[in-house]
């Protein structure tokens, strides 16, 4: 069965005809070509494919695409704005909070989600937030350094 | 001790070249090239741990309709393996399986649905034989033989005695002697496998695109299996998201792609599922350590006798050198004059084990290290003190031909015993809570490669040209480590330019030069010397080319800033590109190379096995770790970590930062939760969920602590940074727990259920010693 959504990502409106069974993840990266969210697992384990649905963190791996009709939709590619990096995009980058990189648009955007509800988050709230977004690089500490350098920038 | 000369570039702290990329979500990984003309391919997998193929029929799958090609044991007669003397695996099973998972045959269709209904259809008779998951029973008498060639299944047995043993054990004040259990462990890198292979069938040319991380040895094997000239081979490595060692060989998905992409004619993309990269394994073994020491009444190591066991799993891979590197780097940390090593690599019905960070190391020092501690403990010292007692010395060479030419274990050990307030707060803590320490050691690169031939070990090639730009060309692969990060900031130093008019182009052999790839450590010491000499060459030039318009001598022009001048001399000026097109004039488009290789007396001992374990250069570290450990529970929570580690040089300090801080939580990992299961070698680990690594909320403060000793042969004096802090992790951790509640616990990982059992345990033994007392 195909159904037709229309949703806005990163800002553009897109009307679709997708099958009721389409995972966002495979919407995103296979319909409209947005390979940032990255699939680490088999199933809501990783959180590498976190993406923001109506501005709340969700993972696209176990989101049906169907689920989004009228949604707003935010991706690591909507992030820097005219090719200028977000301060939490800034951040990861200049404190290394990304290695191999391949966690990392999942993590900033769960990370965006937080700091846009708590702007000023302590260390226990943003370990909570990033809870669920593994990463095998890092040991996690320079991540937790990227979100704190981040969220005082954009105080 | 030298201090080493911090440049401009060198030394710095400097983001990586290619983490924008990362950031923004334009990198581009194996899995994100999937494209419309891309067929879908598919692994048939074995259901039984092990058995004789009587029959592979697909017939069925090959008449539905959307299914283009179909392969199998009989698509590939040729064996692959990363040891040229041991390549024992075929990219699909062909008259055996070994383990459950293993592939057996391969489907590419126009979707994936087709694919995976094609796999249904593959009709499969195999005759089950005996399994073993375990080295006892494997080695067991009347054992079924997992390869016909290794009597009692065992792989590799290895047997060496450096200095005497037997003297050192009668001298000794204290001997002891304990066994160690450490878990299978996985790499678990966050990217599952993919590979997206093309095949020009006009041209008989194959393109494979692969999460390798070394390239140049897949080129090798898809060559071998594939019964190809490898010049009709083409391997890109694109953005690749981490490795930790199971990605050094070349793997079965990639020549199972190359091989469906022939047979269809076209483009072949293999996306694996997490359970299907677990089940490729090349993890860490399980292992068993039997480790005897002994010590005089001040602490000296007099002689260390050390027995390991692995469970290899079905088939070869980098077996023999794992175990190899178990014995070889007993030494080269302490003053070790007497070593007895006895490993046996063992064949098990499990997933291939082969290389993982601490490749060989970590499990034979985790042992080393608690016993020590014990040890230190009825003897009535310090932790720190014993380690102090055993210190080596630089230069020297070990009992073993092994070349120690910096060592600056000394201060990583006063490093994290004043940061962590040891002297003040040990036996001072509060109920529960405890501090323990250990060191550890790693190489900076293998000083001779699995597949010799004779090359220098690595070739930078770079190229100026006519807009001014600096590329270089490397075939070192950034699996998020820094790499090419690491060669453009030589590249800036010596040329004394902007780290922004270097760009990196890495891993096309179709463009860069052949590299051995990201392994042992070795990237930063042998690709960072060959960046160095080939920025030399070109700086030669570029000097050369401004002395013409100064009017000077070569050897007075210097360039900072890319401001080229004469050294002490008040004469006018010229900027780089004016010294660059001077240079071009002369010449045209400028190509140079640099080269390294190992020198003679890096590579080791002529004892059978004496390669392994040398190395230029071993990065050395000490680290504190203070837990909380809950009696009713079992449940240990690590409250802080003090990590130093001796790289020689920092030549990227936040690189540098964040591989120390993540082979500390890596270590962590493999000590309190991570562990793969097999139930009738059925991984039931093989998913985030049951594969337990800590998360960013079990995470602790890790305080990193940089010792720069300054190697004569390193680049700029560095050394390897990425491994050496994970295997003291484990049994600082273990010591930390000994301090805590008076624990001695035998075992990785230290899950609640194993601790709550080894407490109880203790407290019955404990109460039967009061009986027996009173």
């Amino acid at each position: 069965m195909k159904r037709m959504i229309s949703l806005t990502i990163n800002g553009k409106r897109y009307d679709d005809a997708i099958a009721d069974n389409l995972l966002l993840i495979d919407y995103l990266r296979d319909v409209r070509k947005l390979t940032g969210a990255k699939r680490g697992c088999d199933g809501g384990e990783c959180g590498a494919c976190s993406v923001l649905v109506d501005k709340k963190p969700h993972l696209s791996c176990i989101t049906l695409a169907a689920m989004c009709d009228g949604a707003e939709i935010e991706t690591i590619e909507g992030q820097a704005k005219q090719g200028k990096l977000t301060p939490l995009q800034r951040s990861f980058h200049e404190n290394l909070g990304a290695q191999c990189g391949y966690c990392t648009p999942g993590m900033i955007m769960t990370a965006e989600a937080l700091l846009r509800e708590n702007p000023d988050p302590d260390e226990d709230q943003i370990k909570a937030a990033l809870g669920g977004n593994l990463c095998r690089c890092t040991g996690f500490i320079k991540i937790v350094k990227s979100v704190q350098v981040a969220a005082k920038e954009m105080q | 001790m030298n201090t080493p000369i911090k440049g401009k570039v060198a030394g710095q702290y400097v983001p990586l070249v290619d983490g924008i990329e990362k950031v923004t979500g334009r990198a581009i990984y194996t899995a994100d090239m999937e494209s419309e003309d891309c067929l879908i391919g598919r692994i048939l997998r074995s259901p039984v741990s092990h058995g004789r193929i009587i029959s592979v029929d697909t017939s069925k799958a090959e008449a539905l309709p959307g299914v283009v090609a179909v392969v199998t044991g009989d698509d590939s007669d040729k064996t692959y393996g990363v040891i040229p003397i041991a390549m024992n695996e075929y990219p699909m099973a062909r008259d055996k399986v070994r383990y459950r998972g293993e592939p057996i045959a391969a489907v590419c269709a126009i979707d994936a649905a087709t694919a995976a209904a094609a796999l249904e259809l593959i009709e499969v008779e195999i005759e089950e034989l005996p399994a073993y998951y375990r080295p006892a029973d494997s080695r067991a008498e009347g054992a079924e033989l997992l390869h016909d060639n290794k009597p009692n299944n065992i792989e590799r047995e290895v047997s060496n005695e450096f200095g005497d043993v037997a003297a050192g054990f009668a001298n000794s004040a204290l001997i002891r002697e304990a066994v160690f259990d450490c878990a299978e462990v996985n790499h678990a890198q966050m990217e599952p496998h993919a590979a997206l292979a093309e095949y020009d069938v006009e041209r008989d040319r194959l393109t494979l695109h692969s999460v390798t991380q070394v390239p140049f040895y897949v080129h090798l094997m898809l060559a071998r299996c594939l019964d190809m000239d490898t010049s009709r081979i083409r391997v890109i490595k694109p953005f690749v998201g981490g490795g930790f060692g199971a990605r050094t060989e070349a793997l079965n998905f990639e020549m199972i792609t190359a091989l469906l992409a022939r047979k269809c004619g076209g483009k072949v993309m293999m996306r694996m599922s997490r359970e299907e990269t677990f089940i490729t394994h090349r993890g860490r073994p399980d292992t068993e350590v039997r480790l005897k020491i002994g010590l005089s009444e001040t602490g000296k190591i007099l002689a260390v006798d050390c027995e390991a066991v692995m469970a290899g799993g079905g088939y070869a891979g980098y077996g023999l050198v794992t175990i190899l590197y178990a014995g070889a780097l007993l030494q080269g940390i302490y003053d070790t004059p007497a070593v007895k090593y006895h490993g046996y690599r063992v064949y098990t019905n499990t997933p291939p084990c082969g290389a993982m960070r601490g490749h060989g190391t970590v499990d034979v020092r985790h042992a080393f290290e608690c016993l020590l501690d014990r040890m230190a403990r009825e003897l009535g010292l310090d932790p720190f003190a014993v380690r102090r007692a055993n210190l080596l010395y630089a230069p020297m060479r070990t009992a073993n031909e092994l070349m120690v030419n910096s060592y600056g274990l000394a201060e990583c050990l006063d490093e994290v015993e004043k940061a962590s307030g040891w002297k003040q707060r040990l036996g001072k803590l509060p109920p529960g809570r405890g501090i323990g320490m250990a060191c550890s050691h790693y190489v900076s690169g293998a000083a001779k490669p699995v597949h010799w031939t004779g090359e220098p070990h690595a070739v930078v090639a770079m190229k100026l040209d006519f807009d001014g730009s600096v590329t270089v060309l490397t075939g070192a692969s950034d699996i998020g480590q820094g790499s090419s990060t690491i060669v453009a900031m030589a590249a800036a130093e010596i040329l004394g330019i902007d780290i922004g008019r270097v760009r990196v182009v890495a891993n096309d052999s179709a463009i860069t030069p052949k590299d051995n790839g990201s392994y042992s450590s070795r990237v930063t010491f042998m690709v960072g010397n060959a960046a160095i000499e080939a920025a030399k060459e070109l700086s030669r030039k570029l000097r050369e080319a401004a002395a013409q318009k100064l009017d000077a001598d070569p050897a007075d022009i210097e360039c900072e800033g890319e401001v080229f001048s004469v050294r002490g001399s008040q004469q006018s000026s010229l900027n780089f590109q004016e010294v660059a097109f001077a240079a071009l004039a002369l010449e045209g488009t400028i190509n140079v190379k640099g080269t390294f290789r190992t020198p003679p007396e890096a590579q080791g001992g002529k004892h059978r096995g004496g390669a392994v374990g040398s190395t230029m250069g071993f990065s050395y570290a000490a680290q504190v770790v203070e837990v909380d450990v809950d009696l009713d529970t079992g449940r240990i929570k690590v409250e802080k970590v003090w990590a130093a580690l001796d790289c020689g040089f920092a030549i990227n300090r936040l690189a540098v930062e964040g591989q120390i801080e993540g082979s500390v939580w890596m270590g962590m990992g493999q000590a309190m939760s991570e562990e793969t299961r097999y139930q009738d070698g059925l991984p039931v680990h093989a998913n985030f969920l049951d594969y337990r690594m800590p998360t960013i909320v079990d995470t602790p403060d890790i305080e990193v602590f940089i010792v720069e000793s300054n190697d004569p042969l390193g680049p700029f004096g560095a050394k390897e940074a990425g491994e050496g802090a994970l295997s003291g992790f484990p049994p600082a951790v273990v010591n930390a727990v000994a301090n805590a509640i008076g624990l001695d616990v035998d075992f990785l990982p230290l899950t609640p259920d194993r601790v709550m059992d080894a407490l109880i345990k203790a407290r019955r033994e404990a109460k039967k010693k009061k009986k027996v007392s009173a």
